[in-house]
């Protein structure tokens, strides 16, 4: 039997892969992974980061509640980048600081700086589905984009702001994640994320977030001067609006640790 | 006393005037800061004859000024802080939390003046925190504490952190006085105050600490020899020909270790301190495990839960937390007003004694903050240190303006 299937398997095999129509009919799935790769690989090499970010929080009733924070992150080849954030208002929460060394698989590690009490603590990372700062933020939508962290799926072209956009469905794989998928809209002249629908862990649609104002820097990254995120489920919504943009500014590895997290003003 | 208010208060209005970050020339310059005000209700009547208050008002402010030049290598932080209470004048008074200059240099900082210094992982108790004095008059949970010369210098290497501490000029602690609530049976006489080194307050004090993260683990290791923060109290009698408690401020060489590990929703604390006086020679630990349920009920909200243990090896003639079991729990609604409920339950083994807190707090608007908060006591040993508070149960208001 063994002698006999064996060759037959080899046989069907090579026919199989050597038959030029499907070697071109690349499954969706491919194809979905095929697109995230190319706007994390277009993206690559940006060094390091500064921007500040105002956020407008808006309830049902249009009251509006401001944050205001600055970032400085850090690219790491091969893993999830460094960051520290800086909180600026409200004022009561003014000089905490915030350290986080992602990681494309596993656990983040962060930490916080309590001002009052000059204390760093450091935090569990779960909590990936919470909202940040109490707006419709939460902590996995501000996170790095990593290819690790998604399955994928092509669904269509489809036309959009800028030209043509493909469709793409990615399927978180972390189990503490907030959503069963998010689909997102990527246009295909420079491969920006133009906009996202993130469906809740019942499979709802739970809030789109619109990308504007995309301007490239350096010949090369292109990063949104304003987005705006809506929550269909409570009407509430949060606007980003983020400013000063740097890139390649010389920060290093040595300004990520607990030292510069207590400093950082 | 009047004089420094006068002058503080006058500070603070003329800066309050001109928030923000301005650019002053060559430095960068920013104001910020708050001012508290503190409404104390006690709900059963005092139990020492000096003790007049039911109800006490209570304001404090502590601004912040900040400079910082050379591309923000160098920087000059100053926080005066005042309080003036109604009815305790030990309570009323002011203290610079920090005077201090920060140097930046390549792996390594320098930190000179008066400042503040934190140790430590546990919530309860923080057994290995010895930088910074208690600032006593503030509040019972021994948070709040007074500024600190030192020079520091702090390198930053590829296996941690390595801290070099120079101490010079101890801080004695603050006690409230006989008008205040919340304090021991007989008032500490704070200006009577004795040193077990002839140098008295100037002795110069020395410590080195090592800290670093590996992998799900952070650790934290010191050696710490000079004056210690924690006196021992003696009654005496002083010259009115009443007994008050005097401080004595001993020598000590501590080693301490703090550790916490990380792991999914856990944080499994660990503090250790080993400490050498000529009185004493004792261990004291303090450690327990924190969990947080988040998204309850698929809401924003998080719900953390905290199970710790205090031990000391002198039983109950030494610390407080010798025999003591606390709980807590934190209730973050993690909305926009940052609404947050937190409980602890501390109970103490040996003496069966309970304490109870709790604390509800949300901003209001983009600048205010209102917190209530419910402290409870109970107590039916002398000999046990909760016994003095536990006719002090109050409700506590607090309102915070940020600027």
């Amino acid at each position: 039997m063994t002698s006999f299937t064996k060759p037959l398997n080899t046989l069907l095999a090579t026919a199989l892969l050597t038959s030029p129509v499907l070697a071109l009919a690349e499954t969706a799935e491919e194809k979905g992974l095929s697109i995230s790769k190319e706007a994390k690989a277009r993206d690559a090499g940006w060094g390091d980061m500064q921007a500040e970010m105002k956020m407008v929080l808006r309830n049902k009733q249009g009251q509006e509640s401001i944050r205001e924070i600055r970032i400085k992150s850090l690219e790491v080849l091969d893993d999830g980048d460094k960051s520290l954030t800086m909180f600026d208002k409200p004022r009561d929460v003014k000089g905490t600081n915030f350290l986080s060394f992602s990681h494309a698989v596993g656990a983040d590690d962060q930490w916080l700086y309590l001002p009052a009490l000059k204390r760093v603590k450091r935090i569990a990372s779960r909590n990936k589905s919470g909202p940040f700062m109490g707006s419709e933020f939460s902590y996995e939508d501000l996170s790095s984009f990593e290819i690790e962290k998604y399955s994928y799926k092509y669904l269509r072209d489809e036309a959009c702001d800028h030209g043509t956009c493909f469709v793409v469905e990615q399927y978180p794989v972390d189990k503490n994640s907030g959503y069963t998928r998010r689909q997102v809209w990527i246009d295909q002249a420079e491969y920006r994320m133009l906009k996202v629908e993130f469906y809740d862990r019942k499979n709802s649609l739970l809030k789109t977030l619109s990308s504007t104002g995309y301007q490239q820097y350096l010949g090369k990254h292109w990063r949104a001067d304003s987005q705006k995120m809506v929550n269909h489920q409570t009407g509430k919504s949060t606007d980003l609006v983020w400013a000063h943009y740097q890139f390649k500014t010389g920060l290093k590895d040595k300004d990520f640790n607990k030292n510069t997290l207590k400093r950082a003003r | 006393m009047v004089r420094a208010t006068l002058h503080t208060t006058l500070l603070v209005a003329a800066l309050a005037a001109q928030p923000g970050l301005v650019s002053a020339g060559l430095a960068d310059y920013e104001l910020s800061g708050k001012v508290t005000g503190e409404l104390r209700y006690f709900t059963q009547d005092a139990q020492f004859s000096d003790q007049s208050q039911t109800s006490n008002l209570s304001i404090s402010a502590q601004p912040e000024l900040y400079w910082e030049w050379n591309n923000g290598n160098d920087s000059l932080t100053f926080t005066p802080f005042l309080r003036l209470d109604q009815h305790d004048d030990e309570r009323s008074h002011a203290d610079i939390r920090e005077l201090s200059w920060l140097h930046v240099g390549d792996d390594w900082e320098l930190r000179a003046g008066l400042r503040k210094v934190f140790w430590g992982v546990t919530e309860f108790q923080h057994l290995v925190d010895v930088i910074n004095q208690t600032d006593g008059v503030e509040d019972i949970d021994g948070e709040d504490k007074l500024g600190q010369a030192m020079i520091n210098l702090s390198l930053v290497k590829n296996w941690g952190i390595v801290d070099l501490y120079l101490l010079p000029g101890f801080r004695e602690r603050t006690f409230p006085g006989a008008d205040g609530r919340l304090r021991s049976g007989l008032v500490v006489d704070t200006d009577a105050a004795q040193y077990e080194s002839g140098a008295k307050e100037k002795h110069l004090d020395t410590a080195i600490r090592w800290s670093h993260s590996v992998d799900v683990l952070d650790l934290g290791l010191y050696w710490f020899h000079g004056t210690n923060r924690e006196p021992v109290l003696t009654p005496q009698l002083n010259s009115n020909g009443d007994t008050v408690l005097v401080p004595l401020y001993e020598q000590m060489d501590q080693l301490g270790v703090d550790i916490q590990a990380t792991v999914d929703s856990w944080l499994w604390k660990f503090e250790a301190i080993h400490r050498d006086t000529a009185l004493d020679d004792f261990l004291a630990t303090q450690a327990g495990v924190e969990y947080t349920f988040y998204g309850l009920q698929d809401s924003a909200a998080d719900l953390g839960v905290l199970i710790e243990y205090g031990w000391d090896e002198r039983g109950t003639r030494g610390g407080q937390n010798q025999n003591d079991l606390f709980f807590g729990g934190r209730f973050t609604l993690n909305d926009a007003d940052s609404s947050e409920l937190l409980a602890g339950i501390s109970h103490d083994l040996d003496h069966d004694s309970t304490s109870v807190l709790i604390e509800a707090s949300r901003r209001v608007g983009n600048n205010w903050k209102v917190s209530l908060d419910g402290r409870f006591f109970q107590s039916d040993t002398p000999a046990d240190p909760g016994y003095a508070i536990r006719q002090d149960d109050h409700l506590q208001l607090s309102v915070e303006r940020y600027f």
